[in-house]
């Protein structure tokens, strides 16, 4: 496949993430943080956010499986997770953090492993999507291209 | 103009992470600290700061409790709280605490100008 589509298919894979709501605007401030200086800042930070939702998500699910489930410390995970994921732009997945926090709240302990399957799910198909727009984007460079800047215009 | 000296206070590492280089993206030279003892502590050894980003809901000592202690120290520096909380009494507890600005996570570009312009304001 020659650059010129590849940066194609790359604009539109972009897209298409915001269009599904994987990603907001909050992503387009992380890649302006990205140049020269800084060449993998982007990849640097989504790793960053890979390995804390793995770790928050192991929390969760350990802590959701005593016999006493504390939901201030549930409560505690779901919040770091809301956290970050909403640095980075993965929408979806902050989105089902606001839903986690209502059963923590409400003490739901049925609506919190619902929640918990929900934000897994989100959580797997934001890092499926991230790590293909990486893949992407790596090809084109190997290929002598340059990666074409998103705007929020559609 | 006298280069802006600032500290990150977050015990999130993807939010150190994006908070540090906004500050660097801008100019300023930053530090970055995990929670509101280390900032506490940071200040004790003698460090000096025009701009401190105090994240909330922190292990250990959390944005609160370190507002309140640095101010008690007589730090009178700009204090911004970033967090992602969002109700009016969560806020204001926070605010009266001792802070300068309040910012709702997450931290963009514009909402560093916003707080940095208020330091040029009061300087």
């Amino acid at each position: 496949m020659e650059v010129g589509q590849m940066q194609r298919s790359l604009v539109d894979y972009t897209k298409s993430l915001f269009l599904e709501g994987v990603l907001d605007g909050q992503f387009l401030q992380l890649q302006q943080l990205q140049d020269e200086t800084n060449p993998d800042f982007v990849a640097e930070v989504v790793s960053l956010f890979f390995e804390d939702s793995q770790r928050l998500l192991n929390d969760l699910t350990r802590t959701l499986d005593q016999p006493n489930v504390d939901f201030k410390i549930v409560d505690a995970h779901v919040h770091q997770l809301k956290g970050s994921s909403s640095s980075i732009g993965a929408q979806r997945v902050k989105n089902s953090c606001i839903a986690f926090r209502n059963s923590c709240e409400a003490q739901n302990i049925e609506g919190c492993m619902r929640c918990l399957q929900q934000v897994k799910q989100e959580y797997f198909l934001a890092k499926n999507k991230l790590e293909t727009l990486f893949r992407l984007e790596q090809q084109i460079v190997a290929a002598g291209g340059s990666i074409p800047i998103m705007e929020l215009s559609f | 103009m006298n280069k802006i000296r600032a500290l990150v206070v977050d015990d999130n590492m993807v939010n150190q992470t994006m908070h540090h280089r906004l500050l660097e993206n801008l100019g300023i030279e930053n530090q970055v600290v995990k929670n509101g003892k280390e900032a506490v502590d940071v200040h004790y050894s003698g460090k000096y700061f025009d701009l401190i980003l105090m994240d909330m809901d922190m292990p250990i000592m959390n944005g609160i409790e370190a507002t309140k202690t640095l101010r008690a120290m007589g730090i009178r520096c700009m204090i911004a709280g970033v967090s992602t909380r969002s109700l009016d009494q969560e806020k204001q507890e926070f605010i009266e605490a001792g802070l300068d600005d309040y910012q709702e996570k997450p931290l963009t570009k514009a909402k560093l100008v916003s707080i940095l312009h208020k330091i040029n304001h009061t300087t």
